[in-house]
Parts: C-alpha cells; structure tokens; sequence
C-alpha cells in the first residue's frame, strides 16, 4: 500500500478544503471498499480524509413527509431506522440484504453511492481494465462475465454497480445533496451515474472534491406496499446476480402506481420506467407484469455468460409484483 | 501542513488506554496482533469476507482488518480478550464451550464477538434480511435459527460447525434476556 497522509475532519468546508489541497486524496467513510481496494492497489491515494465524525449522521423526516438522510448515517441505522421501516420498507430490506452485520456498522451511505464495482478484472491490477486504466481493454467481454451487465452496458465496460441500497433509493427518486469549494448542490440519483460509453472511469456527475453530504427521499405514499428481492449464489452474504426493487399500488385490480428498479443488471441501478408505463393503468395479473418486464427487458443485450440475468430479472419481476398485488387486496379488503 | 504518514494514536482496548505510534497504513487488526500482542483477535482473508478479525468498536461489530488503526483514534475497542468478567465467562464464551461452537477454533473469537452484538442488535429491534415484515409496528421477530444465520452471515468457519454455533448463540441470547429482566448484569458490548 501506498503511504499516505490522514486528516481528519470537523466540519463539512474543512473537510473540502482539505481535499481540494490535494489533487490525489479521497474522503474515507466506514473504508470498507477503499480500505480493500487500497489494499490491492487499485486505489493508491497520498491523503484521506475522514469524514466519520462530520455533523452528517442524522436520519430527519422533511416537513413535506420525505426523508433526509445524513451522508455518515450507517448502513446499521439506516436499515434500522423506524421511520425508515414504516416509510420505505424496501429500503430497509434493501440495505439489510448488502453485506454483513458487522459491515453495515461501518458503511455509511454516501460511501455506499460511490463504491465501485466487484468485477474481478477491475480489482485485479495485473489485468486490463478501462475503467481503472482508460484505453486498456475490457477482457470480461471475452472472458468471465456471468455477473455483468445486459443493460446499458457498452463495448468498452460491462461492469455491473453492487450497491443493493442503490436500488431501492433509485426506486424512490432519491436525490443525492453534495458540496463543493462553490456552495451546496443536488442531483437527483437517476442522474448521477453517468452513461457508461467510451467513458467508463467516469462515474458518476459529482465534480472533483465534491462531498455527499446526504440524500433526500420525497414522499411516497406508494412505497408503503414495496419490497426487495434479491438473488444471489448463496443464501446471505454475497453481491447480487440480479434484483428487484418495487412499489405497487393497486385498486380494484388495475394498477394506479408502480415503482420499478432493479440491481446487479447495469453500470447503475436501473429504474425500470419502460416497465413502470406498461404497468399503469392495466391489470394487476402475472400476464401484465410479465409483460411490463419484457418491455423494459426488450432492451437488455446480455453477453454468452450471463443471458440467464434476462429470464431471471423477468421471473423476479412477476413473483415481486405478484406478492405486492396480493398485499394491496389484502389493504383493500381491510379498510373496506 | 506538511504530509505526514504516520503518527500516535490512543486507543481504549478492554478499557485500558495505550498510545502507540502507527503507520497510517496499519489495521486495527495488526495493530491489535502485531503492536499490543492481542493475537485472541484473528487473521483471517484480510479482506472482511470472513468475519475472524470481528472486534467491537464503540460497542458495534466491525471488521477490523478494514478499520484504519489511524480511523480509530480516541475510540473504545473491545477484543475477544475484554469480554469475561474476570473468571467469569461471558454467557456467549460459555454457551459456545458448552455446545461446542467449534472446531479448530480459529474463527471463534470472530464468531463470539460478532454472536454478542448480533444479541444486542436483535434486542435493540434491528431487523434482519430475512425478517418478514420489517415495518416497526411488526414487532420484533423472534430470534430463531433463520434468523441467527443470517445475522451470524459474515462470520464464516471453514470447519462447517455452524449448527452448534446456532444454538450456542440460541442459548446466550436466551440467557442474556432472562439475565436483562432480572436487571443489574454487567453490559459487556455497551449499547447497540
């Protein structure tokens, strides 16, 4: 590992300003993925600075019914949250999927927003990677991809984003706060990961030295019949090979809302909004949903190893909305 | 400022302060095994895939081979060597000798500071990935077998003694609850 200076910061400009000193510094989170990856070598910073003890770790309901969540909050307390649970439960069910429990005490979510792929040629500096050396090939077209991308991928990356919370924030129009040496900034998280192109070290739309300091979730009274499923290759512990999260809300069997994400299948998570249209307003059958997932899956260009997403991403779709149908007559039924 | 590489640090380990200079490249984990002699905490994938190197930082579990030493500065550190009361086991300690929660015993220190946070967590209403219903209203979810494994996920033991570890920490958590109703036990971990 590289030596390298460590600060520690007290308050958000500090902690800009310290960066900005140094071309080649990180912000250092709960380090469970730059930690490893310095470790390896993919990630060789000459400074980090900490932003632990930030005054970000706070989790506040907005005055419209949303949420704000701080930056430094962890994956634990997040998961955790009660108004979280009641608000978001696929959120929840979402982070509680990721990782490990001792993990998720250390992650913090904006760390989890900006963590990098799991493809093995990128971890592995004696391979080619465009995404850590631009211009230097991509060798998981040719060679082991099963867990790569089929959406929106490109012929110089097919690296697939890991985050399970992403997914769910995706689902629920997150937008991401940040700041920079300017002032304050947002984005909303549909549009912070850039397209993948001829560009793929380019990852998201933060400036250099930019800071997450948290997000914020609008209101949804939707989410409250949502859920998170993932598939993976083993029962806990593991990235996903594909999952879905999803809101539904249906009346007297048409579906007047649908919320759509799924994981593991692009170099983002990927907001289903061909799917979410051929969803509303039609049937709340298995017919439809499968129907609304090959619309949007009319898309997907999966590699030899890993066409298996499709069918999965396709099968995950039904079974998600089939059970968030079933909860929404039981709603129904209740209040009636 | 000028760059500087490393520095000291001070860290309350099992309640006993020690300042000592580090790297900042240094672990916690071999700062804990290589500078202070505590080698009850294990080296195991360096990576935090195995969960041998848990440790309880702030009374939380983490991985330490993933925690800066440097990152930790001014924090309270509990390692497998803090959590018995003298001579007297921890319920978890015990419940895994008395079950015999393992086999060669490489992973154990992980997999009993990991068993004694995992019961906190649980008691503290945190849900768990396989928690049916995680709304708050729900209630908290008993803590059954499922339940354990999933919580105990990030600790692996390649010696497979996973199903007496399930119910070594079946019967600490049991413990710890009837010892928390009848008040005054001793709060080892801190709050979760």
């Amino acid at each position: 590992m590289r030596e390298f200076d460590y600060r520690r910061a007290s308050d958000v400009p500090g902690a800009v300003a310290l960066l900005g000193a140094e071309p080649e510094a990180h912000y250092l989170g709960g380090g469970t993925n730059l930690v490893d990856l310095m470790k390896s070598g993919v990630e060789r910073p000459a400074l980090l600075v900490d932003v632990r003890e930030l005054p970000l770790d706070r989790i506040e309901v907005t005055d419209d019914g949303g949420l704000h969540v701080g930056a430094t909050v962890t994956n634990s307390d997040l998961a955790a949250h009660p108004e979280v649970r009641r608000r978001y439960p696929a959120l929840t069910q979402a982070v509680l999927a990721g990782a490990s429990g001792q993990l998720r005490n250390m992650a913090t979510v904006g760390g989890n927003l900006l963590q990098r792929t799991r493809c093995a040629y990128f971890t592995d500096v004696s391979k080619p990677c465009n995404k850590r050396v631009p211009g230097s090939g991509c060798p998981a077209i040719a060679g082991e991809h099963h867990n790569h991308a089929i959406l929106g991928a490109s012929p110089h990356c097919v690296a697939v984003h890991p985050s399970d919370m992403g997914v769910a924030l995706t689902a629920f129009d997150a937008v991401v706060h940040y700041v920079t040496a300017e002032g304050p900034h947002e984005v909303p998280l549909a549009e912070f990961y850039l397209p993948v192109g001829a560009t793929p070290h380019r990852e998201t739309a933060l400036p250099a030295g930019a800071l997450i300091t948290g997000i914020t979730l609008p209101p949804a009274p939707d989410a409250a019949a949502s859920c998170y499923r993932k598939v993976r290759e083993r029962a806990s512990y593991a990235f996903a090979i594909g999952s879905v999260a999803a809101a539904l809300d249906v009346r007297d069997g048409t579906v007047r809302a649908a919320r759509l994400a799924f994981g593991a299948v692009a170099s983002r998570p990927w907001r289903a909004h061909a799917a979410e249209r051929a969803l509303i307003g039609g049937p709340a059958t298995a017919e439809a949903f499968a129907a609304a997932a090959d619309a949007e899956l009319a898309a997907a260009e999966p590699l030899p190893g890993n066409a298996y997403k499709v069918t999965l991403i396709r099968n995950l779709v039904v079974a998600v909305l089939t059970e968030l149908a079933a909860e929404c007559r039981r709603t129904e039924e209740a209040t009636r | 400022m000028a760059p500087s590489t490393a520095g000291a640090i001070t860290l309350t380990i099992n309640g006993e302060k020690h300042t000592l200079p580090v790297d900042n490249r240094t672990t916690l984990l071999d700062a804990l095994r290589e500078r202070l002699g505590l080698t009850g905490t294990k080296k195991g994938c360096d990576q935090g895939q195995c969960g041998a190197c848990t440790v309880l930082l702030e009374g939380r579990r983490v991985v330490s081979c993933l925690q800066l030493a440097v990152a930790a500065e001014g924090r309270e550190v509990t390692t497998i060597e803090g959590v018995a009361d003298g001579d007297r086991l921890h319920p978890v300690q015990q419940a895994f000798l008395d079950l015999d929660g393992y086999q060669c015993g490489y992973c154990t220190p992980g997999q009993i500071c990991s068993a004694i946070a995992a019961i906190e967590e649980h008691a503290a209403g945190w849900p768990s990935a396989v928690t049916t219903d995680v709304r708050p209203e729900a209630g908290v979810a008993p803590l059954t077998p499922e339940e354990i494994r999933e919580r105990m996920s990030g600790n692996l033991c390649r010696c497979g003694a996973y199903v007496s570890i399930v119910q070594a920490v079946a019967r600490a958590a049991e413990e710890t609850a009837q010892n928390t109703s009848g008040a005054n036990e001793m709060n080892v971990a801190g709050a979760a």
